[in-house]
């Protein structure tokens, strides 16, 4: 179980092959601050690395999310919408977004590994 | 390009708190504190939240004909304000456009106006230019102000000194507090009962400690007075009232009093008053409105809303869920046709058309303190 990371602070999980789950980070929730709603993409679309996948909203702010790579969506968190503040209690869990068949293995390993991720956190 | 931010009094308090900081206004203010703006909005509307409203403008009028004069700029009765009584006013232009929204309270020795942050340096201008020869014209940079909010302010306040029980909404008076002499007025921006105390500023530490050391009180920041003031229906300058919106639009004109108006005894007489008063008559070709989304997709500030037909009949100006409502809110101005409650309109949401009911404001009920 690998988990990478987007400089848009989404993070994506492969499970099993290719069949990977996307969500945001702790950093992306903290600085949205209270999450009230949740746009999620249609099962089954197809979508390209970078393009937008969904739109998270705090009371304060809204902000796109995009597909960390490219793939097909095969499931979305039905419990995240129902509550979006499962983004904030538990964004690496429980509040994941969505599950994707993933195109292009390539395009994952290009992420950044979770050092990466941290030495970005330290540059903001 | 960046200029340097400045700080209020209770800079340090905030960052000790863990606040947010985010520029506002040329401030560094804090948006919020780590209990998040949903937990400090239902602080304030359950219990009592403080905020640190420094940044705002604080300006002192002195001189007998100060009254007359500021009606010269303001639709509201200044001369009929009573000692420690104080009004929501807003200064127009010669189109009847909203240069600023303020509140000004009669003192012992003069008018003190409290205006919004980024418009103070414009009011200050506005006022020397318009009235310098007729009153003189204090700002008092070295003013904090705190607010204190929520139906439990009164309990807290009244630990420090129990006469500020005595106040009523839109009045104010002289009160020691924590060894200081401040000003106190029974008011605020959150529709909840409460207080706002101006103090000079190296006693607003002092007094911020001793508020939040209480059980009441916990801090809040500027997001959620956002919200808050959302829900009680009270608009933002620059956001939901400008220079483009009149009083007619704003639906504001209950600030405006009869002696002010066609036919009252000081009738007219400030900037673009012949506009307002043809379309208080006549009606206004756009309202501001309060909007309810029927589905829970957030609403916000910049948005179109247009009828069934998809044809444009407005924009929102300030929207957001909120944490008491737990709905998308807005306001939004639209043709005066859907100015009506119960009107069926649609936010257009990015690709898709929210549909939102006309509901008359406040959304949540004011639970002010009339005494």
């Amino acid at each position: 179980m690998t988990t990478m990371f987007t400089p848009d602070h989404e993070w994506i999980n492969i499970e099993d092959h290719e069949a990977a789950v996307v969500g945001i980070t702790l950093h992306a929730q903290e600085a949205l601050g209270d999450i009230v709603f949740v746009d999620l993409p249609a099962v089954g679309r197809t979508l390209k690395k970078g393009e937008i996948a969904g739109v998270v909203e705090s009371v304060k702010a809204a902000a796109d999310l995009y597909m960390p790579v490219s793939g097909e969506v095969v499931e979305v968190n039905d419990a995240l919408r129902a509550d979006p503040a499962l983004a904030n209690r538990d964004p690496m869990g429980e509040g994941w977004f969505f599950k994707i068949h993933v195109t292009d293995m390539a395009e994952f390993e290009q992420l950044m590994d979770p050092p990466g991720y941290d030495a970005l956190l330290k540059t903001l | 390009m960046s200029a340097e931010l400045l700080k209020t009094p209770l800079h340090a308090f905030h960052v000790e708190h863990g606040a947010k900081m985010v520029p506002f206004a040329g401030y560094e203010m804090p948006v919020s504190y780590p209990a998040g703006i949903v937990a400090e909005h239902k602080q304030c509307r359950d219990s009592a939240a403080l905020f640190d409203v420094s940044h705002m403008g604080q300006i002192r009028l002195i001189g007998d004909g100060a009254d007359r004069a500021l009606e010269s700029l303001m639709p509201i009765d200044l001369i009929g304000l009573g000692l420690n009584q104080q009004r929501y006013g807003f200064f127009t232009n010669s189109a009847g456009g909203i240069l600023d929204d303020l509140m000004v309270t009669r003192r012992d020795h003069d008018l003190l106006l409290v205006v919004n942050a980024d418009r103070k340096a414009f009011d200050t201008q506005h006022l020397v230019t318009n009235l310098g020869g007729r009153c003189q014209i204090v700002p008092l940079p070295d003013r904090a102000l705190l607010a204190l909010q929520g139906p439990k302010a009164v309990a807290a306040l009244a630990q420090l000194n129990p006469d500020v029980a005595g106040l009523v909404f839109m009045t104010g008076g002289s009160f020691t507090l924590a060894g200081v002499e401040c000003y106190v007025t029974r008011s605020g921006y959150t529709g909840e009962d409460g207080f706002e105390i101006s103090m000079p500023a190296d006693a607003a530490e002092p007094l911020a400690r001793a508020l939040t050391q209480m059980r009441e009180v916990k801090p809040a920041g500027l997001g959620a007075r956002d919200t808050l003031r959302l829900e009680a229906g009270l608009c933002l300058y620059g956001h939901d009232i400008n220079d483009r919106t009149n009083p007619v639009h704003a639906g504001l004109t209950w600030a405006i009093p009869k002696v002010r108006r066609s036919g009252g005894e000081r009738e007219g007489r400030y900037p673009g008053a012949e506009v307002i008063a043809l379309q208080m008559t006549q009606g206004a070709p756009h309202k501001r409105v309060g909007l309810v989304a029927l589905e829970r997709v957030p609403v916000r500030e910049g948005m179109n809303v247009v009828d069934s037909r998809g044809h444009r009949i407005g924009k929102v100006t300030s929207g957001t869920i909120t944490p008491t409502v737990d709905k998308p809110i807005a306001m939004a101005y639209v043709v005066s046709d859907y100015a009506r409650p119960a009107a069926e309109v649609y936010a257009e949401v990015r690709l898709q058309r929210v549909p939102m009911r006309v509901t008359p404001m406040p959304f949540v009920p004011h639970r002010y303190h009339r005494g």
